[in-house]
């Protein structure tokens, strides 16, 4: 916005921005979500008037200066709004992973020393009853959803719309000191608490300051040229730092509509209905988006299944030049231009992406043709690189000047230095304050300088100054040849596959690699039906020996792959086997964010790897799993190892 | 005495009215079968009453008798202190009784929005000109209904098929929207016919989660058949147990797991 930068010194934190937002754009949507099969909305004033009503309330139960209000739930706009209510009353937000069972939302609760506890439904409530049997710092529960809730004690728990009506009706008290406590706020005063999912060990408190969110937000608004008149979906976890910027940072800062789903079931259809021109999704969200549209495809009737594969060949050919506003000659423009409206358009339609001006994928490596295929069909998807600890943005990929393998160049605002060891380290007004409570970890990943270590291994290219990230640093290792050893790199690969949904690398300080394979049942179960393959379950199907050959032949193609980086071509995998579970957050062995937690797999799955290498052909286990409920139980299972054509080095050998 | 109890509240803290409907000695026959012999039970106001028993043991056919669907040749129904006339089941339906069926009984073809609001029908009061013309108070009709249905079918958490043609779903899922459908009609009394059957431990938890759910929010009273003992034990307030078209034991759960005949059914003893 022009005015933006004018009244930049006023605006120290979002209840300023929400003021700001009120005053010059007080009949804009702000919030919309849908219910009951309709889009309900919200403009700014409304907006407003909520969160004010909230705080107000905030008050009346007892909110001091400087508490720590946890809030648990879906994208909702109740949510969002509880999370500002929180800051003007001088509070400080601290949004968790729904998902999360009890016991790990009573480390963070423990750890924040929350007072207060905001959450959606009945099914929080009764988790964070839960921990309180253990934490007992918390003193009173606000819920949203008011369904199943008439039976418990209320005598430390609320309804939100109840703490609004309190507070609608105690305002002649409230108003004053509620306008008093934010408008004290200051640049520098905490703005948001997220805690890190954490590869390793416990979950760790990021301080992000007012500072930190709105210099991002705007750096990274002007980056992308983003406007009042964007529309966002809000569908990813609360508790991750890119709701956290988009959904509020980026949001006040240009004024712009944050749109909530219906339910975690219904956000395809919603996405469609929003169609919304700025959008992010991790990697795994266009896979499945992928792998969807190509089943569809395979049952499709005859002409159509022609006219597609015919016009993705043009769209591959000429869709990323086009997009990028390279020369295309007149023939090709024009059978680009029929493609749009025969195949393009209608698919863009579907998947709800024919308004996406700025579309971002991050968090893990995207496979090339995934990527590929987006771009060419004239959505503008980019990558980014990014961490809590840096307020999201630390590269980002220029409009035309996208590539499938960098995640860009510095985001304004970004210094990047790249350690002798290869670690990346940036500095930024981004960067965290403080992990709370947590000293020496602070000290241990950001020097006096202000400069962060990513624990990422990674180089700057030289030709163009994009940065690409090979792994994480503490995962690089070395065989026990002394030949470099990058597992991610080899995972990445592997997960380019459809069928292959996870994959897990090990042969640090070994004589060769070895791989855990996760089958994605979607591709994997759709191409069993098409070959009239009988399955009871996702262990029977994992086993199938049909499927074990289509795995094989996926691995050998990425050891021929990884044999041509002279470099990495340690890595080839010599043998591998196909798990007989899901990789699951509820287990531990990946974060909330489905990343794979290395450590806790090695230990848990020990016997498997013991197996694979001393040569045996089958090995035998029991696994315990954790129900969504929290009761374990436990799987057997046989498995196959199997051995893999792997490419001898090249004739460098000798030199060695 | 029969007619009046005290209303009295449950230890999780639901009310307990009096008594909504009553059966008094009961005879069904089909031919020279006899499907219910002299049966008489009532169910009370914002309760989970069970019917159990083993197979054959006329479960289905007390279910239709109180629907209105099986007239029985002896006894009397009483609904809200009146004596029940003979009527044709959708009667029935229009004074607050509805239900959802064994087998599934939706339109497959129809999407499950379209199926819900089936439910509405005795609801609305537009007749069919008027409806096809879209005039006189049809499209408030119809945006009033719609308004309930939808909350329903947010209550029972279907709001991402709520386009998709019933014939495409799973078993579970079908099941909820036979709920719904039932739900959609504002039942004071709403009969559930093995709404657990077929399904697996989880889609069961959930089912009685909703059972749970209905009878808490809306205030329903739920009279329900089950083969799955555990579960009807852990849902419901009062239990009935028939056996070869006899009553052999009602009661709280606790009464009923304790009674010899009960224990015998279920166990199986010889019949002289």
């Amino acid at each position: 916005m022009s005015t933006a930068s004018a009244e930049h010194s006023a605006l120290v934190s979002i209840p300023h921005l929400l003021a700001r937002n009120m005053a010059q754009l007080p009949d804009k949507a702000a919030y919309r979500e849908k219910e009951f099969g309709i889009w309900q909305s919200w403009t700014w004033s409304q907006s407003a008037d909520e969160i004010r009503a909230i705080a107000l309330g905030f008050l009346e139960i007892g909110v001091n200066k400087g508490d720590f209000i946890a809030v648990i739930g879906r994208n909702r706009p109740a949510m969002y709004w509880s999370m500002v209510a929180a800051q003007m009353v001088g509070a400080v937000p601290v949004p968790l992973y729904q998902d999360a069972v009890a016991e790990e939302m009573a480390y963070v609760l423990e750890h924040c020393g929350a007072r207060f506890v905001v959450v959606g439904d009945q099914e929080q409530v009764d988790k964070v009853i839960e921990v309180q049997e253990t934490v007992h710092g918390i003193e009173h529960i606000v819920y949203h959803d008011r369904r199943g809730m008439r039976k418990y004690d209320h005598t430390q728990m609320n309804a939100l719309d109840d703490v609004q009506a309190t507070g609608r009706a105690a305002h002649e008290r409230f108003e004053a000191e509620l306008e008093a406590r934010w408008r004290a706020l200051t640049y520098d005063d905490i703005c948001v608490m997220l805690y890190t999912s954490g590869t390793t060990g416990r979950p760790k408190g990021v301080v992000l300051s007012n500072r930190n969110i709105i210099e991002t937000s705007k750096n990274s608004s002007e980056f992308d040229h983003l406007r009042v008149d964007d529309e966002i979906l809000a569908y990813l976890p609360m508790a991750w730092v890119g709701d956290f910027i988009f959904s509020i940072g980026q949001a006040y800062w240009n004024g712009f509509c944050v749109n909530c789903p219906e339910s975690q079931d219904t956000m395809m259809t919603d996405l469609r209905e929003i169609g919304p021109t700025y959008y992010f999704a991790p990697p795994r969200v266009f896979e499945t988006q992928l792998t969807n549209v190509m089943i569809r495809m395979e049952d499709a009737g005859r002409l159509k299944k022609w006219l597609f594969d015919r016009f993705m060949a043009v769209a591959k050919r000429v869709g990323p030049a086009v997009l990028d506003g390279k020369s295309v000659s007149g023939m090709d423009r024009f059978k680009y231009w029929l493609g749009d409206l025969l195949v393009y358009g209608p698919l863009k339609n579907t998947l709800g992406f024919s308004r996406v001006r700025v579309g971002y994928t991050a968090g893990e490596a995207i496979g090339p043709e995934i990527f590929d295929f987006y771009r060419s069909l004239g959505i503008n998807l980019k990558q980014l690189y990014g961490q809590t600890e840096a307020s999201v943005f630390i590269t980002q990929q220029k409009d035309n000047e996208v590539r499938p393998d960098t995640v860009g160049t510095q985001t304004p605002g970004v210094e990047l230095r790249i350690a002798e060891n290869g670690e990346v380290f940036y500095r930024s007004p981004g960067v965290f304050v403080e992990y709370f409570k947590n000293p020496e970890s602070t000290a241990s990943t950001k020097d006096a300088d202000g400069w962060v270590a990513t624990g990422d291994a990674g180089f700057i290219e030289e030709a163009t100054g994009h940065l690409r990230i090979i792994d994480r640093a503490k995962d690089v290792g070395k065989m026990a040849d002394g030949r470099l050893f990058a597992p991610k790199y080899v995972e990445n690969k592997l997960k380019f596959f459809p069928n292959i949904l996870e994959a897990v690398v090990f042969g640090n300080n070994r004589d060769y690699c070895t791989a855990f394979i996760n089958i994605d049942l979607t591709a994997v179960g759709n191409w069993a039906e098409r070959n009239n393959i009988a399955y009871a379950s996702y262990q029977e199907l994992a086993g199938h020996p049909r499927v074990l050959e289509i795995i094989q032949g996926h691995v050998e193609a990425v050891n021929e792959s990884v044999a041509e980086d002279e470099m990495l071509s340690g890595c080839q995998i010599h043998r591998f086997l196909v798990l007989h579970k899901e990789l699951d957050a509820d287990d531990g062995e990946l974060t909330r964010t489905r990343k794979v937690r290395r450590r806790i797999i090695e230990e848990k799955f020990d016997d498997l790897i013991t197996a694979l290498y001393d040569g045996s052909q089958t090995v035998s286990t029991v696994t315990e799993v954790t129900y969504e409920d929290g009761r374990k139980g436990s799987i057997k299972a046989t498995l196959e190892l199997r051995d893999v054509k792997t490419i001898s080095a090249p004739s460098q050998m000798a030199a060695e | 005495m029969k007619d009046t109890y005290e209303p009295y509240v449950t230890e999780d803290g639901r009310q307990i009215g009096g008594v909504l409907m009553e059966m008094k000695n009961i005879t069904l026959r089909f031919g020279g079968v006899v499907a219910i012999k002299d049966i008489s039970f009532d169910i009370r106001e914002g309760e989970i009453r069970a019917i159990i028993g083993p197979n054959g043991a006329g479960k289905s056919s007390m279910l239709n008798v109180i629907s209105g669907f099986y007239h029985p040749q002896e006894g009397e129904v009483w609904f809200k202190g009146e004596k029940r006339k003979p009527m044709k089941p959708y009667q029935v339906a229009q004074q607050g009784v509805a239900r959802t069926f064994q087998n599934i009984a939706l339109f497959e073809g129809m999407s499950v929005l379209d199926n819900v609001m089936t439910g509405r029908l005795t609801h609305m009061k537009s007749n069919l000109l008027q409806q096809v013309m879209w005039w006189g108070g049809a499209e408030k009709e119809e945006t009033a209904n719609r308004e309930r249905v939808e909350k329903i079918i947010d209550f029972l958490e279907i709001q991402h098929i709520r386009k998709t043609p019933v014939g495409r779903l799973p078993y579970g899922l079908k099941k909820r929207v036979e709920l719904a459908r039932a739900l959609a009609a504002e039942p004071m009394l709403l009969l559930l016919d093995e709404p657990m059957a077929g399904m697996n431990v989880e889609e069961k938890e959930d089912m009685s989660r909703f059972i749970l759910d209905v009878n808490d929010e809306f205030g329903t009273t739920i009279a329900l058949i089950e083969h799955d003992m555990g579960v009807v034990m852990d849902l419901s307030d009062r239990v009935v147990v028939m056996d070869y078209g006899k009553k052999i034991g009602d009661g709280t759960p606790d009464e009923v797991r304790s009674n010899q005949d009960v224990i015998d059914a279920y166990l199986g003893v010889s019949h002289d």
